[in-house]
């Protein structure tokens, strides 16, 4: 009862000065939106540049490095435990890349319940062969099926289609670049040469566009089965296993794990990439401040507007005060005035932020790198619209408050004497 | 007698510029149902007298009971609650608020008491309109009304919660001479017919020997 009738004094006070009221309102609404757009657009383009590299890049590298072995064997030796022993020359032990007992390993990590998946690798440095020319590539052997649902694969495909690695034997899909140096399509066969001086025989399914042109240079794709031929090595021979977490966070947790479980090298990928992180963090932060920014100089037009309300009301605020309203219902009232002003305004932001952002997600946007892009990416995430309201609610507060105690601080015997 | 206000030594100082004794010793009560008029040369602090004794100035030394109750000087929230329920106001200045139209401005003093609901309080502040010969003018806007009716409606405002007195700060002082005695009319039909409490600032001479008890008031003491 008390709120409703101190709702609608807010109400009638509010309307009477519409115009006004408006133009705060707009204030409001011009800062939610630009909040919206310039977040969604920004993490949008923060998403499509991390997914150049993150979705692509495993969580979890298990590997073995070429460097030298930790264990020396004089370091074994009792003779020479308490002693401090210098080697000189060490040579690096990479006489097996493979991953030892591959098979029991990839269902020790499949039963992880934190692991979402995991595609398994192998690759060969070859030659591509195009008349006298030899062009270094490598290629990796890979799952297309588990390394489509894991890391896009498919999106990177411009022509051809993956499932025909499997499907068509000693099959490859060439990196753009590549194709276009050895004038090759698909249908037409490739020759390589294998480090150790083989030679073979590859059908072209397909070619890639990844993004990154350095890598459609010399990659290309074949499947394990493939590849192992190529290398002849056994059927359990792979260089390394790529798992995708379920919480990205944990990559470093687990990296740590499975290099100590499995006695081999574990990578993840906050170390591999960490450059990335850093990028993203900060386009956010920027976003961020800039949107709040302009919601603070939002909420300083409501505060000069209600100050200007309370001193043209000086007389209403005297007689409700005499008449038996309390310093509590005057700054209820003005508070309710900021709030509404706040959330009318923010829903409004709301709306426009969203219709900004949908144009701008149709503005053709075109680039040779990323062929699975046509217009600028916009993320819609929900929560930017939540912490854009929560905002505009918490500034109006804030706007209305100072505002609303001092018209609860009007003592009415000045006003009503000063006539 | 039942007394419904009462002031027992009451002492208040101005500060600003210089510290002037405004209100010396003064003690006073009110009956029930008396028509009480305060007068006195511009500056004897019979406004001053007013404020103190409407709580709405808590700047002074001594005891106020209202309907033997004794006012506390710092609850600030109390005190409303106080001139909401059992003082009624009426003011030089009319004080009605512009955003709404008379009927509303009369019931908002009603609605923030919450005694009755928002169909009887509109019920009650009819009543009081018609008492008044206002009625017709309910749905109006409150500026499109005349001096003399916002003076009127100013009154079914005060009347509005039934106060235990109502009191009055140069009601009649923007008002001509036919408005004046409406006024005047409306204030002494209430005290007779109603037996309603009032006290009433005024330095109208006419205004005030027509009231049943003259306070006069000298350089912040009563000396009649």
């Amino acid at each position: 009862m008390r709120k409703l009738l101190l709702i609608n004094i807010a109400k009638a006070l509010l309307l009477a000065r519409w115009r006004q009221t408006l133009i705060a309102a707009i204030g409001v609404t011009f800062s939610i939106t630009m909040f919206i757009t310039l977040l969604s657009f920004m993490s949008g383009l923060n998403d499509l540049l991390d997914g150049l590299i993150l979705n692509r890049t495993p969580h979890v590298r298990i590997y073995n490095d070429v460097k030298p072995k930790a264990d020396q064997p004089i370091n074994k030796s009792s003779q020479f435990a308490k002693t401090h022993n210098f080697i000189g020359s060490i040579k690096s032990d990479a006489n097996r890349q493979a991953i030892y007992n591959s098979e029991a390993i990839i269902k020790s990590i499949l039963n992880d319940p934190r692991v979402l998946g995991l595609s398994q690798k192998l690759t060969a440095q070859v030659f591509f062969n195009d008349g006298s020319i030899d062009i270094t590539g490598s290629i990796f052997g890979i799952n297309p099926s588990a390394e489509t649902k894991l890391y896009h694969f498919d999106e990177y495909i411009t022509t051809g289609n993956s499932a025909d690695l499997t499907k068509v034997n000693n099959s490859i899909i060439l990196g753009k670049g590549l194709a276009d140096k050895l004038l090759v399509q698909i249908g037409d066969a490739v020759q390589i040469t294998t480090s150790k001086g083989d030679l073979f025989q590859l059908k072209v399914v397909g070619t890639f566009q990844s993004g990154i042109k350095d890598f459609d240079n010399v990659q290309s794709y074949a499947s394990i089965n493939t590849v192992q031929k190529i290398l002849s090595v056994p059927n359990d021979y792979i260089t390394s296993i790529q798992v995708k977490l379920k919480d990205i966070t944990q990559a470093p947790a687990v990296a740590k794990a499975y290099q100590q479980l499995y006695q081999t090298d574990a990578e993840d990928i906050q170390t591999a990439n960490s450059q990335f992180e850093t990028g993203s963090s900060i386009r956010t932060l920027i976003s961020y401040s800039v949107g709040i920014t302009l919601l603070i100089v939002a909420g300083f037009g409501i505060y000069n507007i209600l100050n200007m309300m309370i001193f043209e009301k000086m007389d209403s605020i005297a007689i409700l005060k005499a008449t038996g309203f309390s310093g509590k219902d005057v700054k209820s009232i003005f508070i309710y005035i900021a709030i509404s002003i706040g959330i009318f305004g923010g829903l409004m932001g709301l709306l426009f932020g969203f219709g900004l952002s949908a144009l701008i997600d149709q503005i053709p946007f075109n680039t040779a790198s990323l062929p699975t892009i046509k217009t600028y990416p916009i993320n819609y995430n929900p929560r930017f619209y939540l912490i854009g309201i929560v905002f505009s609610f918490i500034t109006t507060y804030f706007a209305g408050w100072f505002p609303a105690r001092k018209a609860s601080k009007i003592d009415p015997v000045v006003i009503i004497r000063g006539k | 007698m039942e007394k419904i206000l009462e002031a027992k030594n009451i002492n208040k100082f101005f500060h600003d510029p210089v510290r002037i004794q405004v209100l010396e010793n003064l003690s006073l009560s009110i009956n029930k149902g008396e028509f009480v008029s305060l007068t006195g040369k511009s500056g004897c602090g019979k406004s001053t007298l007013l404020y103190v004794l409407s709580t709405m100035d808590t700047d002074y030394d001594g005891t106020i009971l209202i309907d033997g109750e004794e006012m506390p000087k710092k609850e600030e929230g109390f005190l409303a609650k106080i001139r909401n329920e059992k003082i009624g106001f009426v003011f030089q200045f009319h004080y009605l608020l512009n955003e709404f139209n008379v009927l509303e401005n009369v019931m908002l003093p009603g609605l923030k008491l919450a005694k009755y609901s928002r169909a009887e309080v509109e019920h009650r502040a009819m009543e009081k309109l018609k008492i008044l010969g206002i009625d017709h003018l309910a749905l109006k806007k409150s500026n499109h009304v005349s001096g003399g009716e916002k003076q009127r409606v100013a009154i079914a405002r005060a009347l509005i919660n039934d106060p235990h007195i109502i009191m009055g700060d140069e009601p009649t002082g923007n008002l001509d001479k036919k408005n004046s005695d409406i006024v005047f009319d409306i204030f002494n039909q209430l005290a007779s017919e109603f037996k309603q409490t009032l006290l009433i600032v005024t330095h109208d001479q006419g205004f005030a020997e027509r009231t049943h008890r003259i306070i006069k008031m000298e350089d912040g003491k009563i000396i009649s």
